[in-house]
């Protein structure tokens, strides 16, 4: 039989707020254990929430640029359940009254075709803190920093049908949160995590299949992954006679596996009731409005105006808007060097392999827009060449100095004195007297060509490199044609 | 000293009758040799007591100082104090010491007064008759065998036994009424937001309120200066000016409109306080007042409407006494969920734990729309009667209470029975209004109690009407006999 995959994501996105979203203390990521936490995150008798409004701007901010209604009146509610890492023993969220309502949300595939995925809503909440189960002797260890952090949790409809859509959908979040700026998207430290819930029926029908949600991924790759899994799994259950169970599952990246964490019979009563101690949030549509007149550009205009203002092809245009600090870094590099396809190249070649091999964020980049540009330049000002320029850029990613420093230090200048090329290029004729014969006897004007090419890979080799490789030509071209 | 009004106190301080040094050990010593008698103070913080007093007495002699300078107060001890045992009468804090002071403290410190300790109560502030403390129940200084009334019995009973000029208190469901209508004193629950809630223990958020218990409308309003005002730290606070309640209470109440709630004077009405409650009324007529009979048609729907969100709001705000953090832990737990149960199970008493089970069931899937949502559409019910009366009335007058102190141990295995003692309070807290009580008579020895309540926002005009009665009777003035007869040993 074949099967239909129904995937519904549940994204969690950290916002990069300065501080928690019901308390005053520092969101900073990987200070010492519990040296973010104040009275109100520790849950001390008596003390009260106070709601961040950067949170709440934020939040807004997400569900205008998928065009979202935003409720002007919404309400934040109690979420019961025991667990250490959650002091009050409640988390405050959002259920029946949320910030953002429905919304959507358009992907593009990678054949080009585009899908649409409505959002169900978006909602503020806080996060718990961390449960450390290694180094305390069979006991566990509570870190309370995270408890607290604002997140906004984005629930989509059932509207993917294959891991690559949700991949899409995953990304063009990613890519929406990170150019609002309301979050700063860093996976690795899990500002994005992610719960899938996966279903199969057999394809052409219509009633959903049992669901199960494997939770908290947190790479595009790991998800991917699960999904994989999950579909296999779940098809193989129902294949040899089984059933699927209604089930919150866990993902182990290390092992590839997953296992299930909890089924709908042991799933929490969480009880959930409006939280008296913060009042329902009422927001003025002019406060909306005025959001949105100053919302930053958004993804989709923003290639836009890549492929207009740059001449970048769409698919350049694509992988240079997937996030915020990406299409900063090129357009401040692109200013500074002045040349758009330049600096496009630059980025999603060198410099993205470097990042990538290095595995470092484009933000905590070694090398600036401005010092790259600077190198750019000095491809364009022909004072050296594009290979030389690797080799430059490898040194400045090893800190060893700007570009010019290492141009300069290393003697990478090119050589564009005529008379020294000149001399290089005799040089080489008379070292090499039988393969300008060849040259010279060679009639099949393809043939011919390779061979000049091979001469001037030797003058080139002399001159370490150095040389110009178009004046390398010319002269080369005169020389032998004389 | 301890047989002045507040008022009295700071001008003899200012005269330079008595320092607050001497004022501060003259109570910190009838609290040491009379309350063994009641039971009414869970800590005392002597050397801290006399160290404000020091210092209130430094800002005496430079003049120009908060009128609260230098008075002594007992608090609740359910507001946090930075460095003091806050227990909220549990055993599940008996070793919790904040690291904060509530923001009804940080007032108080700011106005210069002197904090002599904290007081008891009923454990998180859950019962009528202060017997549910883990630090033993209060007695009555009216009755020795008697309740003080609760939660706040511990601040009544001081009070009553002059232990102290004035106590802070709360009130959720009548916690400040009903004790101070048992002990004597007058005692007012402000509006809803009127005073901060930060650092003040919580038991049902959207009902409890700070506020003042004294010995007349006078001190209750000097106490309120310090209490009411905005704080950004509660999100429930409201932010509005606050005037000097102390400045109106003179003020005429001719032509005042009184509403009388039918409900109020029926069945299961002591007919010595119906009689009390008559007769005040009576003097409110001779100084201009006007009486008209209002119906609260839905007053019979506060208690089980009460007894849903109160449990409700509790079983959810409990939840962090987990024995993770602070608080009581009970030994060798073997795993998390030993943990959780033997440390809950072992430091929360019966009454507690009777309302978490309530509330989370009350809140539990297929009982939430039958239970808490009908009980708030219940309490909205409620708030638009009080609405529609104060359209035609300026304030609601009738008993605090359905009957007198009782015995000890009397309705203490009755919890129904209990929860009826604040019939007529709890409809108040619903509705998030002020209300006032105030002594109006004696039945048996006992204290009877007539509450005042005003529309929102309105204490300085319930605290005028008050006052205006205390100008005219002299049921506040009077004391237990057998604290005259201690008195005389101290």
């Amino acid at each position: 039989m074949e099967w239909e995959t129904v995937i519904g994501l549940e994204v969690h996105v950290q916002l990069a707020t300065q501080s928690k979203i019901f308390s005053g203390s520092s969101t900073r990521f990987g200070a010492a254990p519990n040296t973010q936490a104040c009275a109100v995150d520790l849950a001390m008798p008596g003390t009260l929430p106070v709601l961040n409004e950067q949170a709440l701007r934020y939040a807004i901010m997400f569900g205008l640029a998928i065009d979202a209604d935003i409720n002007q009146r919404s309400v934040f509610d109690r979420k019961n359940y025991f667990y250490p890492d959650l002091p009050k023993g409640y988390q405050t969220t959002q259920l029946d009254e949320p910030i953002v309502g429905p919304g959507l949300i358009e992907v593009q595939l990678d054949d080009g075709s585009c899908k649409q995925i409505r959002i169900h809503h978006a909602h503020l909440e806080e996060d718990a803190g961390k449960s450390l189960h290694e180094d305390f002797h069979g006991m566990s260890g509570i870190d309370l920093n995270r408890a607290g952090t604002p997140l906004i949790e984005i629930v989509s409809e059932p509207d993917m049908r294959t891991s690559e859509e949700a991949i899409a959908f995953a990304k063009k979040l990613h890519s929406i949160v990170t150019c609002l700026g309301i979050s700063d998207g860093d996976m690795s430290q899990g500002s994005m995590r992610f719960d899938v819930n996966i279903s199969v029926r057999p394809k052409g029908t219509e009633e959903l299949g049992t669901r199960t949600e494997t939770k908290n991924l947190n790479s595009f790759r790991f998800m991917e992954r699960a999904i994989k899994l999950e579909v296999e799994r779940q098809i193989d259950l129902i294949e040899d006679g089984g059933s699927i169970a209604q089930e919150t599952r866990l993902y182990d990246s290390d092992k590839n596996i997953s296992r299930s964490m909890r089924s709908k019979e042991e799933a929490n009563d969480y009880r959930y009731f409006p939280c008296p101690d913060l009042l329902p949030i009422s927001i003025d549509a002019s406060y909306i409005n005025e959001l949105r007149e100053n919302l930053p550009e958004l993804p989709e205009a923003k290639k836009a105006r890549f492929v207009s203002s740059y001449a970048l092809s769409a698919y350049d245009a694509n992988m240079l808007t997937a996030d915020r600090a990406t299409a900063d870094y090129f357009e401040a590099l692109s200013q500074a060097c002045g040349d758009a396809k330049l600096a496009a190249n630059w980025l999603m070649g060198e410099l993205s392999a470097s990042l990538n091999n290095h595995d470092i964020n484009i933000e905590h980049c070694p090398i600036s827009a401005k010092q790259l540009a600077e190198l750019i330049s000095r491809i364009k000002d022909n004072t050296i060449s594009g290979k030389i320029a690797k080799q430059v850029f490898e040194a400045m990613w090893n800190g060893e100095g700007s570009a010019d420093t290492i141009i300069e230090a290393k003697g990478l200048k090119q050589v564009s004195d005529s008379g020294a090329i000149e001399a290089m290029v005799e040089e080489v004729l008379s070292a090499n007297q039988a393969m300008v014969d060849d040259y010279l006897g060679e009639e099949v004007e393809k043939k011919r060509k390779k061979k000049f090419n091979a001469l001037v890979g030797r003058v080139m080799q002399a001159s370490k490199g150095k040389a110009n490789p178009s004046q390398v030509n010319q002269i080369l071209q005169k020389k032998l044609d004389s | 000293m301890h047989t002045q009004s507040i008022a009295e106190l700071a001008q003899g301080l200012r005269k330079g009758d008595y320092s607050s040094k001497e004022l501060t050990q003259h109570y910190l010593q009838r609290i040491e040799q009379l309350d063994g008698n009641y039971n009414s103070f869970i800590s005392v913080t002597a050397e801290q007591a006399l160290q404000q007093a020091a210092q209130a007495d430094l800002r005496l002699a430079k003049g120009d100082t908060p009128m609260l300078c230098g008075i002594p107060i007992a608090h609740k001890d359910i507001f946090c104090t930075q460095g003091t045992r806050t227990s909220c009468g549990s055993k599940m804090l008996d070793n919790f010491i904040p690291p904060y002071d509530a923001t009804v403290i940080k007032h108080f410190q700011q106005a210069g007064s002197v904090s002599l300790g904290k007081t008891n109560m009923d454990e998180f502030a859950m019962g009528s008759s202060n017997e549910s403390s883990f630090y033993g129940l209060v007695k009555n200084p009216w009755k020795m065998e008697c309740v003080p009334g609760g939660s706040s019995g511990g601040p009544a009973a001081a009070v009553a036994a002059q232990l102290a000029p004035a106590a802070t208190g709360t009130d959720t469901g009548g916690s400040i009424r009903q004790p101070a209508a048992l002990c004597g004193l007058t005692g007012l629950k402000p509006t809803y937001g009127r005073v901060s809630r930060y650092g003040m223990i919580a038991f049902a958020s959207s009902l409890d309120q700070g506020g003042p218990m004294g010995r007349s409308a006078q001190d209750a309003a000097l106490l309120l200066n310090v209490m009411a005002g905005f704080d950004p730290q509660d999100s429930t606070c409201i932010d509005k000016p606050v005037p000097d309640y102390s400045l109106t209470l003179n003020d005429s109440i001719e032509g005042l409109r009184i509403g009388l709630p039918k409900e109020y004077f029926g069945e299961g009405l002591d007919s010595d306080i119906q009689k009390a409650v008559e007769q005040a009324i009576k003097v409110y007529e001779t100084l201009g007042a006007s009486i008209k009979e209002i119906s609260l048609p839905h007053t019979e729907l506060a208690i089980p409407a009460y007894y849903v969100i109160a449990p409700a709001e509790a079983s959810a705000n409990l939840s962090r006494f987990d024995g993770v953090r602070y608080g009581y832990r009970c030994d060798n737990p073997q795993d998390l969920n030993d943990l959780y149960s033997r440390s809950r199970a072992e430091g929360f008493g019966d009454e507690v734990k009777r309302r978490i089970l309530i509330g989370a069931y009350a809140l539990s899937a297929g009982y939430y729309d039958a239970y808490y949502k009908k009980a708030q559409c219940i309490r909205r019910l409620i708030k638009n009667d009080f609405i529609s009366a104060f359209e035609q009335v300026d304030v609601i007058m009738g008993p605090t209470t359905p009957s007198p102190a009782f015995k000890l141990g009397e309705k203490s295995n009755d919890p129904v029975t209990m929860y009826l003692e604040d019939i007529y309070t709890i409809s108040v807290n619903l509705a998030g209004l002020p209300g006032l009580s105030i002594p109006a008579g004696l039945t048996e020895g006992k204290p009877i109690g007539l509450q005042l309540i005003g529309n929102y926002f309105e204490e300085a005009k319930l605290l005028n009407i008050a006052h205006r009665y205390q100008q005219e009777s002299d049921w506040h003035q009077q004391t237990p006999p057998a604290a005259h007869k201690q008195n005389s040993e101290v």
